[in-house]
């Protein structure tokens, strides 16, 4: 096999270079034989984007004329004050049922996860209930509560002593009623996500704790639950973005939502589309919205787990402004520590170079 | 220190013979089972203060189980293990014993060091915090104070200046040595090393080996599980060695590593020399 090695050693030893040694042992290292090969083509990309926005700009103008729609009612209504109220409560409710369901759900996980038979159990039950019946149902129930009990009453049970009694619409209005139904089935969904975290940390992370004399409370919010999120992180802000869709079907009782406010809207002058484009733009940009404290977040548990931390959008617009002069493999940002083939450049000793053990 | 010398013409004995007062650390017949199978079949080992035990034997032989055990990562199936008196993870009340509750566990284990094998550093907190988080949260130590001890800790293991590291920035030996200084922020009566350089690259185990004598020299008393020989030679006051969860040999390591008189210990010697 004759055309195999591209460099072999010579009747005398030495190692000679049968080429221009593209491949060669020095490639990295000097600059005038660096590899100047034309990049590959990809024309297929370009075929196929032309024919996506062809399909999208046709499907766009063909939307635009026609003439069943109402421009005009969209621009009216996108900023109209009983929209605008609904935005703002459809992102509170969004908000204040994350944040208690979240609360709500560490301590199910953690129940579910402790050795005792009895919290271990409630746990399971109550996920089993939450989960296994549908939201709409638990809302009308919540919402519907006065029919099934009246009055609530708060005393010693098989007795006439009660401290207060109170008629049960007036303890649960509509708005807290569905805050309720919200944040108690997104707590079942939430227990399982921050358990799952809570596997996804290491057993010698609780032995290294118990070890120093950490408490096991001590342990789970210093130790594991920092270490969780950068698990739970990600699939909470997918249950942020699905709660956001999920308060709409509080119309059903009445909460006066963004997607109830133009319902009624569009009960009474009968434009049922154009207020449905105006609430779904609503929503896109609400969940637009929406996943950038989750890039911060995701970021900041990031630490310490992966030696270089992503880019912030800036640092990444930044980047793009500087960019690369040679083809071949993108150049290190500075900081950076990668093993890779290219760590002979000029970057690659950044701040961190501290892999080795001082001798 | 003083009070037991590693001489080559001690006597042949299965206990250490030196100190008059008890020992630091007091095993007796410790069993323990997993799943039936016994790992631990009746260990009896006595450590004196200032003394450095080292625990010698193939994998499975229930060393690493035995070091769990002293800080009551397992809970043991019968026997007693006393450190400084006190009985570990249980209380002797009335003529009987009770089991000790997770706060009472904690409080000991607090003065019982462990280094681990696979480090276990918290890899969301920096050198320093991982060394500062037990003293300022467990033992209530100010920040500062805690910080200023951390920082000499640091010094002592050799990486003062790699304080605001994340664990995933240092290399395995580096990992090692903060997790040494990690278990002497509580500062700790004994210290338990399970396997500490298993994990590391052959040219970083001296690094940790380092530290390990400086701290034997210091006067530490030390419990010490791992296949170095030649820190069991150089560094140990006795060398204790298992097979199959018993204690095969003990002795000061002259008599146990160059003249072992159990065939086990031999064979065993043979392959890892």
């Amino acid at each position: 096999m004759p055309k195999l090695p591209l460099v072999r050693p010579g009747p005398d030893g030495s190692v000679t270079h049968t080429h221009a040694s593209p491949i060669g042992v020095n490639a990295t290292r000097e600059r005038d034989d660096d590899i100047e090969a034309v990049p590959l083509r990809h024309p297929w990309r370009w075929v196929i984007a032309a024919v996506l926005l062809v399909v999208f700009v046709g499907v766009a103008v063909s939307l635009w004329q026609n003439e069943n729609v109402n421009h005009p009612t969209i621009s009216e209504f996108i900023f109209d004050r009983r929209i605008l109220d609904g935005v703002v409560l459809t992102l509170i409710l969004t908000i204040v049922s994350m944040v208690i369901s979240t609360v709500f759900a560490v301590l199910l996980a953690v129940m579910r996860l402790s050795h005792n038979p009895v919290l271990n159990s409630l746990s399971w039950l109550y996920i089993w209930a939450f989960r296994g019946t549908p939201l709409l149902i638990q809302i009308v129930f919540w919402g519907y509560l006065g029919l099934l009990y009246s009055q609530i009453t708060l005393g010693i049970p098989y007795t006439d002593f009660s401290l207060f009694s109170i008629d049960t619409n007036t303890l649960i209005p509509a708005f807290t009623a569905g805050l309720l139904a919200l944040t108690l089935n997104q707590a079942a969904y939430s227990a399982e996500i921050v358990r799952a975290g809570m596997l996804s940390v290491d057993e010698g992370q609780y032995e290294a704790a118990y070890s120093v004399g950490m408490s096991p409370t001590f342990t789970l919010f210093k130790v594991v639950l920092p270490q969780a999120m950068r698990v739970i992180i990600p699939p909470m802000g997918n249950e942020t973005i699905s709660m956001l869709k999920n308060t709409s079907l509080l119309s059903v009782i009445a909460v006066l939502e963004v997607y109830t406010v133009a319902t009624q809207i569009s009960s009474q002058n009968l434009r049922q589309v154009e207020l449905l484009v105006v609430v779904s733009c609503w929503y896109l940009f609400l969940t637009s919205v929406l996943s950038i404290p989750q890039f911060y977040l995701e970021r900041h548990y990031g630490r310490g787990n992966a030696r270089v931390l992503p880019p912030t959008p800036l640092a990444r617009i930044r980047r793009v402004l500087r960019p690369a002069s040679r083809p071949g493999p993108a150049p290190i940002a500075p900081g950076a520590k990668t093993n890779g083939p290219h760590t002979n450049g000029p970057h690659t000793n950044g701040p961190h170079t501290n892999r080795e053990d001082a001798p | 220190m003083t009070d037991f010398a590693p001489a080559e013409d001690a006597a042949a004995s299965a206990t250490p013979t030196a100190s008059a007062k008890a020992p630091l650390l007091n095993a007796r017949k410790v069993r323990k089972s997993f799943g039936g199978v016994e790992v631990l079949k009746g260990i009896s080992l006595e450590v004196a203060t200032g003394q450095v035990m080292c625990l010698l034997g193939p994998s499975g032989s229930g060393k690493s189980t035995f070091l769990r055990c002293i800080n009551h990562l397992e809970r043991i199936d019968g026997g007693r293990i006393s450190v400084d008196g006190e009985l570990i993870g249980y209380a002797a009340r009335h003529g009987r014993i009770f089991e000790m509750n997770r706060r009472e566990v904690a409080r000991q284990r607090g003065g019982i060091g462990m280094v681990f094998q696979r480090f276990n550093l918290f890899p969301h907190m920096t050198a320093l915090e991982n060394i500062t988080a037990a003293p300022i949260g467990v033992r209530g130590l100010a920040k500062p104070t805690a910080v200023a001890r951390g920082r000499e800790l640091l010094d002592r293991v050799g990486l003062a200046d790699l304080a605001g590291s994340y664990p995933a920035q240092l290399s395995g030996g580096q990992q090692q040595r903060v997790a040494i200084a990690r278990a002497l922020a509580m500062d700790p009566k004994l210290l338990l090393f399970d396997e500490p350089t298993s994990a590391l690259d052959p040219e970083l185990v001296g690094d940790v080996l380092d530290v390990m004598r400086g701290l034997a020299a210091d006067g530490m008393t030390m419990v010490v599980v791992t296949h170095e020989i030649g820190f069991a030679r150089g560094a140990a006051d006795e060398v204790v060695f298992m097979d199959a969860g018993v204690v095969m040999e003990s002795g000061p390591p002259a008599e146990v590593l160059d003249n072992p008189q159990n065939p086990r210990t031999k064979a065993f010697l043979d392959s890892v020399m």
